[in-house]
């Protein structure tokens, strides 16, 4: 085994099925999900997508339990309770605490009970495998946009969570440090074999890393479309720009 | 340019443009503060006034830290207390000294209680504005990785208020001595402020002079001390990167 695999078998957390039964969240009068079932395997890729105000994000956040549905059921292999603990969420902006170092903030995805010393031993594991060890004694201001975004991404997994929420997380970013974002991603993805569920508006950014893609509309599922492409997959083929012309065809057609 | 002042200031004394009686030569400053010194008189007021105006602050401080905390965290607090605080903070601190004088007579407890009162509204209203304008977002985040209560408060919230309490602090410092001054040359039996009304008496020019020099260095070597603590204690913060 090379040490860079040793490396990061700790973070492999084996990835946990997900399920959602009839679940309904309004704020006052306003329905903004109506009744979403959806089941995810175990270690499956899915991408949601649709329109801003669609409901995708509110979604995303019921899953990683940073809010409460109104009615119905979520549950992380098979129990509703405790699902926060194996759910970690990377949200739009980095998020990171200017105060403490970038191996510090890593750290925090350990939670509040975490070792000191072994905490920052893990995160510099975690940066290895962002590509970012180098920089675990800097202050979050001097990275880029992309580099905030991978520390990110490392306390996120740091943790081996066994569920990944990814609310768009690349929205900020410029084409390039994008796509080279999307391959680190499927990246620790297929390493890790977490179950990554990944918000975006982005339709080629969702063909390019998901096994199935499913389309929000008016707080509802109005479709659900398994990806069958081969990986790594190629932006340029006639199967990919396929896949994504008959996802954007749905995304522009109204129903009903 | 304070060395170009002084050299100034020395030579126009020298030269006879000005009365020793209306401004003294630096020369005859330097010779009051060693006269002074030896007697024991100097050091005397200087340490009596450096303990006034930091139990003063430490009070005052204190208070205004707390219930800046408190408010900022608490809506219920807030309610309760902010609006009679942003009334009595409207007083000029320094109107509330005849009442304090009749509270307290002259000795010390009228001296700190109107410090701790002045620098107080400083350190309370930046304190409440830093907790208050800590990221949401980060608050968030911390808590979706399990962070509460003291833990979320010592990780996340007060760092992120410090900047604005040193804002705060430094505030702070120059009404603690601008109190000082007056509440010494009022009412007072020792202190600088003490030490320049007795010269002002016998009309020693360079006493005064030199009380007031004193102040200066006092306020100067406060803030020196609250600017290195900044550098220390906020050297994330871009701000200060770019210094170094």
């Amino acid at each position: 085994m090379s040490s860079a695999s040793e490396r990061s078998s700790f973070l492999i957390g084996a990835g946990a099925p997900l399920t959602l039964r009839g679940v309904r969240k309004s704020f006052g009068a306003k329905t903004i999900l109506k009744d979403v079932d959806l089941h995810v395997a175990a270690g499956q890729y899915l991408a949601i997508i649709g329109r801003s105000g669609c409901g995708k994000s509110t979604l995303l956040r019921l899953i990683a339990g940073l809010d409460e549905p109104s009615a119905g059921k979520i549950e992380v292999a098979g129990a509703s309770e405790g699902r926060a603990s194996h759910t970690r969420i990377m949200f739009q902006e980095p998020r990171l605490l200017p105060w403490a170092r970038v191996d510090g903030n890593v750290a925090i995805g350990l939670g509040p009970a975490a070792d000191h010393a072994q905490a920052l031993n893990r995160s510099r594991d975690a940066l290895a495998t962002v590509g970012l060890v180098d920089r675990a004694g800097e202050w979050p201001s001097v990275l880029s946009g992309g580099q905030k975004q991978r520390v990110a991404l490392a306390r996120a997994l740091v943790s081996a969570p066994r569920i990944l929420a990814l609310d768009e997380p690349l929205g900020a970013l410029d084409a390039l440090t994008r796509i080279e974002m999307q391959r680190l991603l499927e990246q620790v993805w297929m390493s890790n074999g977490f179950t990554a569920i990944l918000v975006t508006h982005d339709v080629t950014e969702a063909v390019a890393l998901a096994d199935r893609i499913v389309l929000i509309d008016h707080g509802a599922i109005a479709a659900d479309i398994p990806v069958a492409l081969p990986r790594p997959r190629q932006r340029g083929s006639t199967d990919f720009a396929h896949v994504e012309a008959t996802i954007l065809e749905r995304l522009l057609t109204p129903i009903n | 340019m304070p060395a170009i002042i002084l050299l100034a200031w020395q030579a126009s004394a020298s030269l006879g443009w000005m009365s020793d009686t209306v401004m003294p030569s630096p020369y005859a400053v330097a010779a009051a503060a060693w006269r002074l010194t030896l007697s024991g008189e100097l050091p005397q007021n200087l340490g009596v006034s450096a303990l006034r105006a930091l139990a003063g602050l430490a009070v005052g401080g204190a208070i205004g830290l707390t219930l800046g905390l408190l408010n900022g965290l608490s809506r219920l607090s807030f309610s309760v207390t902010d609006t009679s605080v942003q009334m009595i903070r409207n007083v000029p601190h320094l109107a509330l000294i005849p009442l304090v004088i009749v509270w307290f007579g002259i000795d010390e407890g009228a001296k700190l209680f109107i410090v701790a009162l002045g620098v107080f509204f400083p350190i309370y209203v930046n304190t409440l504005h830093g907790v208050r304008s800590v990221d949401s977002q980060l608050i968030e985040m911390a808590g979706s990785y399990g962070f509460r209560g003291w833990l979320l408060f010592r990780r996340v919230i007060l760092p992120g208020a410090l900047p604005s309490i040193f804002v705060g602090l430094r505030f702070a410092l120059g009404v603690m001595w601008l109190t000082l001054i007056f509440a010494e040359t009022i009412a007072a039996q020792s202190g600088i402020g003490y030490m320049a009304m007795q010269a002002r008496e016998f009309m020693q020019t360079d006493v005064i002079v030199l009380s007031i020099l004193l102040y200066a260095l006092l306020g100067k070597g406060a803030d020196s001390l609250v600017k290195a603590l900044e550098r220390w204690r906020l050297a994330w913060h871009p701000a200060f990167q770019a210094q170094r």
